[in-house]
């Protein structure tokens, strides 16, 4: 191929209509209380696993609600289960929950 | 339904196009892009249809491509379009006509700035006095050439020697037709149609018997946008807006692009080369990529001008399978000579795209 010096841009498109909608239809059934998530990055903020790693569970359950879950799998690993966002998020959202019900799910899909 | 509530909703998107009598303006870009497709306009409106269309070649460039990449202030932009008209006036036309989108973009721009602030507009009328010693009138009707060719559309398929049709099948040709952002999207009342039912390509494509297709992103940029492309860093934002369009029209299998404006074809027939050689995509059958044709070319062919007269050669993209579609003859050993029968040389053929 010849050097052109630059390559097409990927798509930044959320295309709704392809997107795995079916992991967070399941999430919700299993931890109902991820409906009333602001995303407001308190859980984030507080996670100790964020301090070390990349680990950002307010942009993990948001991937979630888009359907974008194709790498998360190895994200989820990162988390320690320690509960601290669960008792900083302000809306009483059962986060560690939500976590276990999408790590769940991934087992399933296996 | 109330049909005068309707009429007079529906006179928001016409336009006046003047019969006659035009004072055409070329394209910087077009000349260099798709060299014959600015005669072939003059040749069908002189020639077939009898018109009377005037051009100096002491025309400019309106500095639009400098004005929209932020290089040329609109103070200078105005004086040099203040000139063009002063060439008008001179000439004594009223109906300005601009082969280019950019350019009847911003002949609009400036037409309305003028409009709501006239001291502007004499502060302009000082700087042409003092610098060129012209005077100028503001064109009665300003129309970009494609308005022309529409209000034409239907004297032109009375001489048609072909329809956009396929000649195997006997079915319409599917055309992708795509407008120049700035032709409607800027001043909606300044294009027919508006910028939400532009039908100044699909009036030409339904009379000369070809049949729209309509895609999800067809109103989406081209990916020429100036500042997408001037900068090399940047084109592959301009060629992912490309692909996108494509992505979403292949499923319709289209024939044909059509387009009215300089850079869209350019980019839609070019881009399709460095997908294929990025990627390895191809949007046309066995392949090929889609023709993507101006009007003035589409108006030729069906016209039953010689192909390789209307600078077909010079597109990326073969539109041999088109023409073979339609059944419009030529000589492919004709495809590369000059004017004269000189020899212009065969182009090298690229690796992931067919063309011929």
């Amino acid at each position: 191929m010849p050097d052109f010096g630059y390559t097409i841009n990927k798509q930044r498109v959320i295309d709704l209509d392809k997107n795995d909608g079916q992991t967070v239809r399941r999430v919700r059934q299993l931890e109902p209380s991820i409906n009333i998530c602001i995303g407001c990055g308190t859980c984030t903020a507080t996670c100790s696993a964020n301090i070390f790693t990349e680990f950002n569970l307010r942009q993990l359950m948001l991937l979630v609600t888009r359907g974008e879950t194709a790498n998360l799998r190895k994200d989820i690993e990162k988390c320690m289960l320690c509960g601290k966002c669960m008792l900083a998020c302000p809306r009483g959202v059962n986060t560690r929950n939500v976590l276990l019900a999408i790590s769940r799910i991934f087992t399933e899909n296996e | 339904m109330i049909l005068e509530g309707k009429k007079r909703l529906w006179a928001e998107y016409q336009k006046e196009i003047p019969d006659d009598n035009y004072f055409y303006v070329r394209s910087c870009i077009r000349q260099n892009f798709f060299p014959a497709s600015e005669p072939t306009f003059l040749r069908i409106l002189r020639d077939e249809l009898k018109k009377d269309i005037f051009e100096t070649p002491f025309h400019t460039t309106c500095s639009g491509i400098g004005y929209h990449s932020d290089i040329v202030p609109m103070e200078t932009t105005m004086t040099v379009v203040a000139r063009q008209f002063a060439l008008m006036t001179e000439a004594g036309y009223e109906n300005y006509a601009a082969s280019c989108i950019t350019s009847f973009g911003l002949y609009s721009e400036i037409i309305e700035t003028w409009k709501h602030f006239p001291e502007v507009l004499a502060k302009v009328r000082k700087h042409l006095k003092q610098a060129t010693g012209r005077e100028f009138e503001i064109p009665q009707s300003l129309v970009h050439a494609s308005d022309i060719v529409f209000k034409l559309r239907n004297e032109i398929a009375a001489k048609a020697k072909f329809k956009l049709v396929n000649k195997h099948t006997g079915k319409p040709l599917k055309v992708v037709e795509h407008i120049g952002c700035h032709y409607s999207k800027m001043f909606p009342s300044k294009g027919v149609g508006g910028a939400e039912y532009p039908y100044v390509l699909v009036g030409m494509i339904e009379v000369w018997g070809g049949e729209v297709v309509d895609y999800p992103e067809r109103r989406h940029c081209c990916g020429y946008g100036f500042r997408h492309y001037l900068v090399k860093a940047n084109r592959g934002y301009s060629v992912a807006n490309t692909k996108k369009k494509f992505d979403s029209m292949e499923p319709y299998k289209p024939d044909m692009i059509i387009t009215n404006c300089p850079g869209c074809p350019y980019f839609l027939d070019r881009w399709q080369y460095v997908i294929a050689e990025m990627e390895g995509k191809t949007y046309g059958g066995d392949g090929q990529g889609i023709p993507a044709l101006t009007y003035e070319e589409v108006a030729g062919l069906v016209l039953g001008y010689n192909p390789w007269d209307l600078g077909l050669q010079v597109h990326q993209i073969a539109v041999e399978p088109l023409l073979d579609k339609i059944g419009i003859g030529y000589d492919p050993e004709a495809k590369y000579k000059g004017p004269n029968g000189e020899d212009l040389g065969k182009p090298e053929m690229p690796m992931s795209i067919r063309c011929c």
